[in-house]
């Protein structure tokens, strides 16, 4: 039965998770290349009177795209558990689509270091990054 | 200190807020010790479904939350402020089917930046699930002004 556990890649990883469904990720593959989209949804405001993302709504989604990316090149029998994380936020989250991208600096044998980043309408402007790292094993 | 009537609607900085309401999370009441939410166990929330663990997701916006009604606690008036970097350690998977614990105290206060800490914890203090340390930015619209018009 493992190999009902599997998780052979980010789709099924987020078809998987129950919160990745709550904020309705989306994901495109362009060759080896992923990029995660998080639809904008009201349910997603922080502050009303700007209004913008909430914070905690931009932290879940780069965290999830670093997840996604680690299994873009790894096959792991559990989801990969996220050990520690930060998150600098640049600038406010419009009401608007957000995008985002990992890049896997390191995996070793039982943590991975992974960055990502999210922006919403010029790439050169992200609104926010992220370094964390996972328990992989 | 009496409780000054800008911390009697503290309950609406959840109640009001999409985000909050969405992952049906509560406003517990402030102390000395800081703010304190509380999250239900939910099933929209699971970031494991082997497991029925808690997305790290979640429990990141409820500790970027409480974090940022620290400062305005500690402001004890009401100004813009903006997260400007939190970090998260995971200690421990959130038990299933338990309601999840916030507290966060903004320990020091400078004009334009708020220092918080925060855990999350589904038995006791003792035993986190998650810890947070962040900083707020806090905005001084009348400097902007200032600026606007010099």
């Amino acid at each position: 039965m493992i190999a009902d556990l599997m998780i052979s890649g980010p789709e099924e990883l987020f078809s998987r998770i129950p919160f990745a469904q709550f904020l309705n990720l989306r994901m495109e593959m362009a060759g080896n290349e992923l990029t995660t989209i998080l639809p904008f949804a009201p349910h997603l405001i922080g502050n009303p009177l700007l209004p913008a993302l909430h914070g905690g709504t931009i932290g879940a989604f780069l965290e999830l795209t670093a997840t996604a990316q680690l299994s873009v090149f790894e096959t792991f029998d559990q989801i990969p558990k996220p050990v520690n994380v930060s998150v600098q936020y640049l600038r406010s989250g419009k009401p608007i689509d957000t995008y985002a991208r990992a890049r896997i600096n390191r995996v070793g044998r039982t943590i991975a270091n992974v960055e990502a980043w999210a922006w919403q309408e010029l790439r050169e402007q992200p609104i926010a990054t992220l370094q964390a790292h996972f328990l992989i094993c | 200190m009496p409780i000054a009537p800008f911390r009697e609607g503290f309950d609406l900085l959840v109640d009001n807020i999409p985000y909050m309401k969405a992952l049906g999370a509560r406003y517990a009441g402030r102390s000395e010790d800081g703010i304190r939410l509380r999250l239900p166990y939910a099933q929209p929330l699971v970031g494991d479904p082997e497991t029925g663990v808690i997305a790290g997701g979640a429990v990141t916006a409820l500790l970027d939350h409480a974090c940022g009604m620290a400062v305005w606690d500690e402001l004890n008036e009401y100004k813009p402020i903006a997260t400007m970097d939190l970090r998260i350690d995971y200690m421990r998977p959130a038990q299933p089917n338990r309601d999840l614990f916030i507290l966060a105290k903004c320990y020091k206060l400078t004009r334009s930046v708020g220092f918080v800490r925060g855990f999350a914890y589904d038995d006791t203090l003792s035993d986190p699930v998650a810890a947070a340390q962040a900083a707020f930015i806090i905005s001084h619209p009348c400097l902007k002004n200032r600026e606007a018009h010099a």
